[in-house]
């Protein structure tokens, strides 16, 4: 089957599959959107903790209805569609956005037992069939993703286009700019887990890093193997494109009033907000997925299921969320330029030099070397990128003293050929 | 490096945060049920709230109708028109009343401009800020809303939180400088009775913490 891994295609499939299948559907789009209102909330109160104050408290207890209020208040408001907007692009842009973040999340594996001895890890019955406890696991797994946060950049991009109005357009742009930067990133610190594991499958990648690794008490995961770098980028590069605080200049107020979506109000513009958030949602699960073993963990607990899979993926991406607002509510903005500085000439060399790393190391162990050969060549490696990355700073230190030389010139000649002198700037 | 432990600095002190105390109270908008709590902060004493009209200890009202608080009100939220009073039934003591007085709170930026610019002390600011109408007819108060009952206190509309003894301090600024500015009359009393309260003594604290050289009372 190509479609997906999954074990339910693997007997013949019929009316009965279709409706395992259907219903997995429908559970994961109504616990996302729960998930995206209790995100929300979530949020909110723990920023407001973070600033002393109460937060919302009075939908609800702990106010937790309040994102279910403001959706209502949000719903009932007056839909304004700018006069010099593209219409059609304007009414498109924010299924365009919403869209790719709900489909990210079919290809999460949320669950399952991965310390059977009984069967096959990772597999639960519904209803007497087996299937995974995820959507979709197709092949492509992990280029899935990178799929849809490209395709999510449309929605950024013809929102701004589409409103017809200039702030929007320069903070579409900017959020274009921005996440194509990071995507690059992104993709070579997946590149360095999939060498690793082996496979692009989500749930081929749960089952690599399941089981107990180093000592076998150091767990298995991805932020080990692939030694903590491309983690460090991928977190850092998906805070970029999710356009969340550090890097929300694509929404910065002070500039740009509130970016693309300046023009969109009512459900339009809580449509966009639901995919801001969803998206933080399954950012945080597909790192948990990729580098930190996604469902799979210790059975704790007595009654061992296919919930102890469940707990640990919610444990995990509750740190991820949390961190998520704890960036928000401590680090300013970036500037424009060191977002771009941060993105290609940091985060990118590191990760492809990382990259080559580990790939050296793949091949010394398929040609079985030792462990010290290993070392030797990580170290030799290291060094060779630590000279190259000395050679690569002074090359930008000599080029950007050229280019003030090369403007100081050009204002001396501009005072010389001018009278008064009154262009120096 | 040092970039490095700064940020990290950054992240210990938001974290720390999350275990202090709260700068902000429990507010519910007077909707609370019972036992649930519902504070306003303490308010300064010359806060500019809502604004009231004023009647003297007879009952006549104090606007004259001369239109000074519509003229120097920068947001141009007030509408006055005078009209002659009845002589055998006047409205106010003298020739003139304010036969309309509006005042729209979607435009008021409570500058108290108008409080300064009034002759008779008719119009002055309550303390109340805490009213969030539902409705544009709401927002624009008339004359018979703005004026004081027959108590001396303001009324109190359906969608303003009000609280106990809040609606005694209704002319706060007014009896904290004298009309005039001259730190001279810094506790002289240069203002008008008020209906249910007669004259009212100066704003408590303006001598002890004035140094005689201005007529500023504590801020």
């Amino acid at each position: 089957m190509i479609i997906a891994n999954d074990p339910l295609f693997a007997d013949p499939f019929g009316l009965p599959e279709v409706g395992v299948v259907l219903l997995k559907v429908v559970v994961a789009f109504v616990f996302l959107l729960v998930a995206v209102m209790f995100n929300i909330w979530f949020l909110r109160k723990v920023i407001s903790d973070m600033q002393n104050r109460i937060g919302p408290n009075l939908a609800g207890p702990w106010g937790i209805l309040v994102t279910l209020a403001d959706g209502v208040k949000l719903f009932f408001k007056e839909d304004l569609i700018p006069e010099k907007s593209h219409r059609v692009v304007f009414k498109l842009a924010p299924y365009l956005s919403l869209i790719p973040a709900f489909l990210v999340f079919a290809i999460v594996p949320i669950g399952g037992d991965f310390n059977r001895t009984d069967g096959p890890d990772g597999v639960i019955s519904v209803f007497g069939h087996d299937t995974l406890l995820q959507v979709a696991d197709p092949p492509v797994g992990v280029l899935f993703f990178l799929a849809m946060s490209s395709l999510a950049i449309y929605g950024v991009m013809l929102a701004g286009w589409g409103s017809g109005s200039k702030y929007p357009l320069l903070g579409s742009v900017r959020a274009s700019a921005q996440m194509v930067s990071y995507e690059a990133a992104l993709g070579l610190s997946i590149a360095s887990v999939v060498l690793v594991s082996g496979t692009l499958s989500m749930h081929e990648m749960v089952l690599t890093q399941a089981g107990p690794g180093f000592n076998s008490f150091v767990p298995n995961w991805n932020i080990i193997v692939t030694g903590f770098i491309p983690f460090f980028v991928f977190l850092v590069a998906g805070t970029a494109e999710l356009n969340h605080p550090p890097f929300d200049l694509v929404e910065a107020e002070q500039e740009l009033v509130g970016g693309f979506h300046t023009e969109y109000s009512s459900i339009r513009f809580a449509l966009f907000y639901l995919a801001e958030f969803m998206n933080q949602i399954t950012m945080g699960a597909i790192i948990v997925t990729l580098f930190l073993g996604g469902p799979a963990g210790p059975a704790l607990f007595v009654p061992k299921g296919w919930w102890v899979g469940v707990f640990w993926f919610f444990f995990k991406l509750m740190l991820f969320l949390f961190a998520f607002v704890w960036l928000r509510a401590t680090l300013p903005r970036l500037r424009y330029d060191q977002l771009m500085d941060l993105g290609w000439k940091l985060l990118i060399p590191l990760s492809l030099a990382w990259f080559l790393v580990l790939a050296g190391i793949q091949i010394g162990r398929d040609r079985g070397w030792s462990s010290v050969e290993v070392g030797a060549f990580a170290l030799s490696f290291g060094v060779v990128c630590m000279l190259c990355g000395a050679l690569l700073m002074m090359a930008l230190r000599s080029a950007r003293m050229q280019r003030l030389a090369d403007l100081d010139e050009e204002r001396a000649d501009l005072d010389e050929s001018s009278p008064r002198g009154t262009l120096r700037g | 490096m040092a970039e490095l432990t700064d940020y990290i600095k950054g992240f210990a002190v938001t974290f720390k945060k999350l275990f202090e105390e709260r700068v902000t109270g429990d507010y519910r908008g007077g909707k609370a049920k019972p036992g649930q709590p519902d504070q306003k902060r303490p308010k300064v004493e010359r806060l500019h709230g809502r604004h009231v009209l004023n009647r003297y200890e007879d009952g006549m009202e104090k606007c004259i109708g001369c239109e000074l608080c519509a003229g120097v009100c920068p947001a141009k939220c007030i509408h006055v028109r005078g009209a002659d009073n009845d002589p055998d039934n006047p409205t106010s003591p003298g020739e003139r009343f304010g036969y309309v007085y509006e005042i729209n709170y979607l435009r008021c930026i409570h500058c108290d401009l108008c409080v300064e610019a009034c002759p008779t002390q008719a119009i002055t600011e309550s303390k109340l800020f805490e009213f969030s109408f539902t409705d544009r007819n709401d927002a624009i108060y008339t004359r018979e809303e703005l004026l004081v009952g027959d108590d001396g206190k303001p009324q109190q509309l359906p969608w303003e939180d009000w609280r106990e003894g809040e609606d005694e301090l209704t002319s706060g600024w007014m009896r904290a400088t004298s009309p005039s500015g001259d730190h001279r009359y810094e506790g002289v009393v240069q203002w008008s009775g008020e209906l249910g309260y007669g004259v009212r003594a100066p704003e408590l604290g303006q001598s002890d913490t004035g140094t005689g050289t201005s007529g500023g009372g504590d801020v």
